[in-house]
């Protein structure tokens, strides 16, 4: 009450620069937390990552027993079944994105594009359910057979599509992930297909062009980085996905030329070994994958991150 | 139209394209029908094999003995209603915080800019990563699981979330708003909470329901912090029971009524997720709107 002016000024000032530099803190705890995931997954990593020296990502020795360890065959896993999963779910998205962009009547596209992001929240346990208990029979019987008497049947790429009829394994564990990266693409394809100036397209179609090659030719064009940032978005998601990989890959520790295959990939084997692991080099090596899986999608991301960057700057320019 | 002068200079081409036209719009819609075909399926097998497995032994028994019958899910549904609550008690303030920094003072900083950087970034990084990390620095220095690792490794996803989405709804409150309030003399930090922050409060409550729905069915994290528990506890410094986790154990199990118990988790926690979701969307729409 009977402060001077000059005491409430200097209490104001001082209650700002706490606020200030509290939600600065807090700001600044995200950048920490993930310096802090890499120092802490290296420093425990280090044994294996001393121990085996480099050949342990080219090593495809898991000898839980003997304390033999080596990457190559879950890192395998993981870019197989990523890459599988972009091939498939790629043009999906971007069938889906054309769809809600170009195709869809006004009053339904709002529906629609909930229910695509409703595909995105549903939890990735319930994939893994899903595709072990009701995806994996019907693969199995039918699907495989029919890929071993088509594709099989080709020289070369034929033993990609060979062996027996499982349901899991590594193709089965890429559809998977196919479904679950698609809403993913999809919302982002649709965000910068979005952005095109009508004015560009309008032209386009005033010269008579279809929709398809307004869509070919002007909208893929103009969105194109935007478009592989989110190809990239996807696959990072992709590459450090658990749960529903864990159930329908099939966890095991070796590589086959067939993508029927079982396999495992690195957070599959974490899932499944790091609870039962010995203190020792079985624990260092499961570090050492998890710290080579952050690493794979820290370097995806960010560069998927970059091209988002620059399509939203061109965003800005456009008005 | 019939009597467009292209189609009669060159009716092959006209015919090519056309094709290439009704091809193109049709492989997108069966890409739209396939989309919505999983969708449709997950849900129809989730409501087939769950909806039979909800009953009231299910919110009031706690998880079966191995081979034993019956039994239900309330030591998971406790544990989770505790990890997924203390998660958001930890993350609303960081969150919401963080944003206000990222609009209010940090604006065009460095770190500001970097911060946002890895923010995005780790929206998207792999959960069992988060796991491992909460390890490495909770359970292997306590030397047991607990549940406030499981809350850490939680809020460590839930953070990111909520930071983007309260930056982006700060940025929505027109700057005219913010200047009335300076000009009237009020302090930067009272503008931020009592003007800014209350403007955009319904975006901020879409931004920490989508978190909540996030973390709610997140399993990768949670096997290696929270674990499991075979019994009723609400001791967070113990090893805590959580549905999804429960459902892993359960699923993968050979006993059947643990598989039904899994598939009515599983039913119950995707409803959840999906309702979050749909309430998270309504309450932006209003504020849009209104």
């Amino acid at each position: 009450m009977n402060m001077t002016r000059s005491q409430v000024a200097r209490r104001q000032r001082i209650q700002d620069s706490v606020f200030q530099y509290s939600t600065q803190f807090f700001a600044v705890t995200v950048l920490i937390a993930l310096l802090g995931i890499i120092i802490s997954l290296f420093k425990d990593a280090w044994p294996a990552l001393h121990q085996f020296g480099f050949g342990f990502f080219a090593s495809t020795e898991w000898d839980i027993i003997g304390g033999e360890f080596g990457g190559f065959v879950p890192i395998y896993g993981t870019v197989v079944t990523s890459f599988i999963a972009l091939l498939i779910a790629v043009p999906l998205s971007f069938g889906i994105a054309v769809f809600l962009t170009e195709i869809c009547p006004n009053r339904l596209r709002r529906p629609f594009g909930t229910a695509v992001e409703l595909l995105a929240a549903v939890p990735s346990i319930i994939y893994g359910m899903f595709g072990l208990f009701f995806f994996v029979p019907p693969f199995a019987e039918y699907v495989e057979p029919a890929l071993a008497g088509t594709l099989g049947q080709i020289p070369v790429i034929g033993i990609l599509f060979s062996g027996a009829f499982n349901g899991i394994g590594i193709l089965c564990a890429s559809l998977i992930l196919a479904m679950m990266i698609l809403p993913f693409i999809t919302s982002i394809m649709r965000d910068v297909f979005d952005i095109v100036p009508p004015i560009l397209k309008e032209s386009a179609y005033g010269i008579g062009c279809t929709t398809w090659e307004v869509i070919c030719r002007i909208v893929l064009p103009y969105t194109s980085t935007g478009v592989i940032g989110g190809i990239m978005l996807g696959l990072g998601r992709a590459l450090g996905e658990t749960m529903a990989v864990t159930f329908v890959i099939g966890n095991a520790h070796k590589i086959s030329p067939s993508l029927f295959a079982a396999g495992s990939s690195i957070a599959s084997t974490l899932a499944n070994e790091f609870g039962e692991a010995e203190a020792g080099a079985h624990l260092s090596s499961l570090f050492a994958l998890g710290l080579s899986l952050f690493i794979i999608t820290l370097i995806i991301l960010s560069l998927a991150k970059f091209m988002l960057i620059r399509m939203e700057k061109a965003k800005g320019v456009k008005t | 139209m019939s009597n467009t002068p292209f189609s009669k200079h060159n009716p092959e081409l006209f015919k090519k394209r056309k094709f290439a036209n009704a091809l193109g719009l049709s492989l997108s819609i069966t890409a739209m029908v396939i989309g919505m075909a999983i969708l449709i399926w997950i849900l129809t097998v989730l409501f087939y094999k769950g909806f039979s497995e909800i009953d009231l032994e299910m919110f009031t028994a706690s998880a079966p003995a191995p081979g034993s019958e019956g039994g239900g899910l309330l030591n998971a549904i406790v544990g989770s209603l505790l990890l997924v609550g203390t998660c958001t008690l930890v993350s609303t303030p960081v969150g919401v915080l963080a944003g206000i920094y990222l609009t209010e003072y940090g604006d065009r900083s460095k770190i500001a800019a970097i911060t946002r950087f890895v923010t995005d970034i780790m929206l998207s990084a792999p959960s069992i990563v988060i796991g491992l990390f909460v390890y490495a620095i909770f359970v292997a220095q306590i030397k047991h699981f607990s549940g406030w690792a499981g809350t850490v490794a939680l809020s460590l996803i839930a953070v990111p979330v909520i930071v983007r989405t309260t930056e982006n709804m700060l940025r929505l409150v027109p700057s005219t708003l913010r200047e009335a309030a300076y000009a009237l003399g009020t302090p930067k930090w009272k503008v931020s909470f009592n003007v800014i922050l209350r403007a955009a409060q319904s975006g901020v409550m879409t931004g920490i329901l989508l978190a909540i729905a996030r973390v709610s069915g997140e399993t990768a994290p949670l096997l290696f912090t929270a674990l499991n528990n075979q019994f009723f506890s609400v001791n967070m410094n113990a090893p805590m029971a959580n549905l999804p986790v429960t459902i892993f154990q359960f699923a993968m199990s050979p006993y059947e009524n643990w598989n039904g118990l899994a598939w009515g988790g599983a039913l119950l926690i995707t409803m959840a997720v999906l309702t979050l979701n749909i309430l998270a969307r309504v309450v932006f729409r209003e504020k849009v709107q209104g």
